[in-house]
């Protein structure tokens, strides 16, 4: 499907959905409460079929929080992106492990680096920092760190 | 001994310092029917080890391609003794820090040391190993230099150096083991120890 036919159905699909224009793909912003349920049919809309998670990451903007999830369907070679503000102070999304198998590990790296909480997620720990580091989450802005770093 | 060639050139071509026989360590009497070698075994010895060394197949980032430049066919370091780089550290003299180390690589790389058989040799190459690097120094995860968790031999300035230039580093470590200078040669023998920085890790 080309970006204009993609627009047209998720709109169907979530109405309240807003677009960003100038991107490669089609980029979509969402409420982080809406997450599941239009992940759920991103899915298995049979004209959509995005079975291919490629890219879960996070931005800091220092005043939230933006998740952003990459898409891609390997049976009709489209791809979107979606993405979700969240809160600065409580980070909450819900998890999307269920759903595409990959964001299992990649969740959890969000997890550690930016200290956002998945919700359902079945094992929501530390991937790859050492024990210790629970709470401390190094890729965020304000993060200090006054013995290896130094204060620019 | 003289070797004749027909070769013009190679005959004009000055010997390379530290190389070839023209760097073994004594004199040679000709005599009737053969020669005599004055020489002190440990000169012997550091000649010979100097001229073998096998490095540990071991880099972490970048400077890794280089290393890699310099085992191919166009540098070719096995020109200079360093034969082939081995996987297993049971088997290898010279460590080759090619490449950034992080705190989770610390222990790994202080317990390949540890499992190299002495003679063993170091060679901290390129800015990450030297210093942290010009990249990822202000991070909370990189050691700020390879030698705050083993002792280094001989350092190579460059980001990634060029080929030669750690062919110039593994030929200083050659004339360092030959006049019996480097860490191990002087130091007197001690349990193997590492740098702080393990220790506050644990």
């Amino acid at each position: 499907m080309t970006i204009e036919e993609l627009k047209i159905s998720i709109t169907e699909l979530l109405p309240a959905a807003t677009y960003e224009e100038g991107g490669e793909w089609l980029t979509i912003n969402i409420e982080s409460t809406d997450w599941l349920p239009f992940a759920k049919q991103l899915r298995t809309n049979e004209s959509l079929y995005f079975d291919y998670l490629f890219c879960l990451t996070c931005i800091d903007w220092k005043t939230h929080l933006t998740m952003v999830y990459h898409l891609s369907s390997t049976k009709f070679r489209h791809n979107i992106v979606v993405k979700s503000k969240l809160d600065k102070v409580d980070p909450v999304i819900e998890t999307v492990s269920n759903i595409w198998r990959t964001a299992d590990f990649n969740e959890r790296e969000v997890y550690e680096m930016f200290g956002v909480h998945f919700k359902n997620h079945p094992d929501l720990r530390l991937l790859i920092l050492p024990d210790g580091w629970e709470g401390k989450n190094p890729l965020l802005k304000d993060f200090e760190d006054p013995v290896n770093m130094i204060k620019l | 001994m003289s070797i004749e060639t027909n070769n013009s050139q190679a005959s004009k071509a000055p010997p390379l310092e530290g190389l070839g026989e023209a760097s073994f360590p004594g004199q040679i009497h000709e005599t009737p029917g053969g020669g005599i070698v004055l020489s002190k075994l440990d000169d012997v010895i550091n000649w010979a080890r100097s001229n073998s060394l096998w490095p540990l197949t071991f880099a972490t980032s970048c400077c890794g391609i280089e290393y890699m430049a310099v085992a191919g066919a166009k540098y070719d370091f096995s020109r200079f003794g360093f034969e082939v780089a081995r996987a297993s550290p049971r088997q290898a003299d010279v460590i080759i820090i090619a490449g950034t180390i992080v705190n989770k690589m610390a222990p790994v790389l202080k317990r390949l040391y540890d499992q190299m058989a002495d003679p063993k040799y170091v060679i901290a190459m390129g800015a990450c190993a030297i210093s942290g690097g010009p990249f990822f120094y202000n991070t909370y995860s990189v050691v700020k230099g390879a030698d705050h968790v083993i002792p280094v031999d001989v350092y190579v300035a460059g980001c990634p150096p060029r080929p030669e230039a750690l062919l110039h580093a593994l030929i200083s470590l050659q004339q360092k083991i030959k006049s019996g200078l480097t860490r191990e040669q002087i130091q007197v023998p001690k349990p193997a120890s590492g740098g702080d920085l393990l220790n506050q890790i644990k």
